[in-house]
């Protein structure tokens, strides 16, 4: 039972995460209709940034206190991820304005391309670390319930910890600012949006950037867990199955849709992997995604697909 | 003025149906195929057959199915790595665990597997669409590469993990030199192209093309989905099949699960996309852009003179390549079919526009 717990709330513990990614996903798709494949670029981007700039920082101005360094460059990454944005919109996106969605698709992936390619030029092809304090030492909890209680790293609780408040912050501010208002009518419908005098690129402009931010966050906490190294962009494809299991436009959908993949992920792992002789993670989010959808083929939260004539 | 069809006059059916109705078409692809069959099989270098040649027309093999299945019946597929590699290794088992297999029987074999393989993870395509299939594609990628790694028996229990192929021969003549080769991969492709183009005229291609452009009105006039669709995947599997079947037997020789990765199927999307959706011809385009543009921008920096360590200069190929396949999406979109038959529509009225 303990170590039936403990998976389940390592398996939480990674879907946080992995909503985190999908987040950034479904931001995008909701507000401009991109499949954004250069989410898993834009998080080794913005990781690649942080952790060089959290060392070079320091050495061209000369100070010593880590926090310091690791506040600017934290704000050094978010201005980096904006101009990121605001390029991708102005070069690629705003020309690409009512093309197929496989060719938005694609393009995203060039980007991706561009990104992995231009990250590593600029900030160097080795692994670096990001240091930001996350405690490291694992803890039981419930040791009062259970014999032996249930092992907990604190690393990723922390981890989930940040998640929650993003994603708390990030719908405060959809629901409270005029922006947020501006960017769900965006979502709701373009044209309409436009209508009345919502400014469809600077949104998008917007939208990216904020994209750009959760990508960054995820590649702090990934990089800490894992170092910052080009398979981090590789993460993204882990958060595929939980951006269609949960609804293409649904962020609450993110968010379920990465517990439930993690904790099936984990606990397939334990239970199933020796019988099929292990590994089986990768391919199992997918079937699990694929068997949700059969069900329900817009995914658990996403809009209902109407087809007419 | 060179090409006008002025004065050519159609008085059958079966004129008016042929796949070239233009004699200067006809007289164009005849000389194509005279040089493709005839002349650079006595003159190209090794190196070209080796780097551009083989892998030109195996990978357009490929696309030209995968083209069947998104370009028109407009079904995304992330997954065709993964039929690739069901072809490369159903072809590779039937070639090493049974005797005096005729190597052209193991080739189609493999399709064959890739077929029935590609139906099956064509059947949720009934329910889900657009960008939901093309992630859910990506299950049998992610399962394909996991399957050939794990279990043994597909690699016929190579102990390292990778399988090589014993020499191949075709009725006795023993296949090992690179013409040779590249003579069989010629073969495999212009027959299929051929079929190809048949099967996309015909009324199942019709059927395919309607599913693609609103498969609620096609359902309406009384084309079935199921069928629809699964012969699509089918059809589109079996090429893909054949085409790793060839990959791996002929252009690598002996392989890994890591050559069929989650790369090769965006490369051939790429293709797909960049060549046009929905053309034949556009398959062939997009592969050749695709492999020349590597192998270009890797030797950019030795013809400028410019001292760059080889990891910047993988680098700088990514952001390149990246970039190209944006700026090419925003010129044209619809591909580089777009510009052929742009440029056959100018060519018809030159040297007088009016």
């Amino acid at each position: 039972m303990g170590f039936f717990l403990e998976t389940l709330f390592g398996g939480l513990m990674v879907g946080m995460l992995y909503s985190l990614i999908a987040l950034g996903f479904v931001l995008i798709y909701k507000a401009s209709g991109v499949f954004n494949f250069a989410q898993g670029a834009m998080v080794l981007f913005a990781a690649l940034a942080m952790a060089r700039f959290s060392t070079w920082f320091p050495q061209w101005l000369g100070f010593e206190s880590k926090l310091l360094a690791n506040l600017l460059a934290f704000g050094g990454a978010v201005i980096v991820m904006v101009a990121v944005a605001w390029l991708i919109e102005r070069l690629c996106l705003s020309r690409l304005v009512n093309q197929d969605g496989i060719t938005l698709l694609m393009a995203t992936l060039g980007i991706a391309y561009f990104l992995d390619g231009l990250g590593q030029t600029l900030f160097g092809n080795d692994i670096y670390k990001i240091d930001v304090g996350m405690p490291k030492d694992p803890i039981f909890l419930f040791e009062t319930v259970f014999q032996g209680g249930v092992l907990v790293n604190q690393e990723d609780l922390a981890a989930a910890l940040i998640a929650a408040v993003l994603v708390a912050l990030l719908a405060l501010f959809f629901q409270k600012t005029g922006t947020g208002r501006a960017l769900r009518a965006v979502a709701d419908d373009h044209q309409a949006a436009q209508s009345i005098g919502i400014p469809l690129s600077r949104i998008w402009v917007i939208v990216w950037s904020v994209a750009g931010v959760v990508a960054l966050v995820a590649g702090i906490i990934w990089g800490s867990k894992l170092g910052v190294q080009f398979s981090l962009s590789l993460v993204a494809l882990k958060a595929l199955p939980v951006v269609i299991l949960g609804g293409l436009t649904s962020i609450p959908g993110a968010i379920i849709g990465g517990l439930i993949i993690g904790v099936g992920e984990k606990l397939s792992e334990i239970y199933l992997g020796p019988l099929m002789g292990g590994g089986i993670e990768i391919w199992f989010a997918y079937v699990l995604a694929l068997l949700f959808l059969l069900v329900r083929p817009q995914g658990l939260f996403g809009e209902k697909i109407i087809d007419r004539v | 003025m060179l090409y006008r069809e002025n004065g050519q006059f159609k008085s059958s059916y079966r004129a008016d149906q042929q796949i070239f109705p233009i004699l200067q078409d006809r007289i164009a692809i005849a000389a194509l195929l005279a040089i493709a069959f005839v002349v650079l099989p006595l003159s190209a270098p090794e190196y070209l057959f080796r780097a551009i040649l083989i892998p030109f027309l195996i990978l357009s093999l490929a696309a030209l199915g995968l083209n069947i299945l998104v370009g028109y019946c407009g079904q995304i597929s992330l997954g065709t790595g993964a039929f690739m590699a069901v072809g490369a290794y159903a072809a590779y088992n039937f070639q090493v665990r049974i005797e005096g297999m005729p190597l052209i029987l193991s080739l189609l074999l493999g399709g064959a597997c890739a077929t029935a393989v590609g139906v099956l993870f064509g059947i949720p395509s009934l329910r889900i669409k657009g960008l939901y299939l093309a992630v859910a594609t990506l299950a049998a990628q992610f399962f394909a590469d996991w399957a050939f790694l794990r279990v043994p028996w597909f690699t016929h229990d190579s102990s390292s993990g990778s399988v090589s192929v014993p020499s191949l021969s075709l009725f006795g003549l023993s296949i090992d030199s690179p013409a040779r080769k590249y003579l069989l991969c010629l073969c495999f492709v212009s027959v299929f192209a051929l079929l190809a183009k048949n099967l996309v005229r015909s009324s199942i291609g019709r059927e395919w093309m309607a599913m693609r452009d609103m498969d609620v009105a096609a359902a309406v006039i009384g084309i079935r989905p199921v069928y629809a669709k699964l012969t699509a995947f089918a059809v589109s599997s079996f090429i893909v099949g054949v085409a790793g079947a060839l990959w791996g037997f002929v252009h690598l020789g002996a392989w890994e699960p890591a050559a069929f990765s989650i790369d090769r199927s965006f490369q051939l999307l790429f293709m797909v996309i960049i060549g046009g959706l929905g053309s034949i011809m556009g398959s062939f385009f997009g592969a050749a852009f695709i492999i020349l543009l590597p192998l270009l921008l890797s030797q950019l920096p030795a013809w400028f003179g410019l001292p760059i360590s080889t990891a910047l200069a993988s680098h700088l190929e990514f952001m390149i390549f990246g970039a190209l396949i944006v700026f090419f999406l925003i010129v044209e979109p619809h591909g580089l079919a777009r510009l052929w038959s742009t440029g056959k529509e100018k060519l018809r009225l030159w040297p007088f526009p009016h």
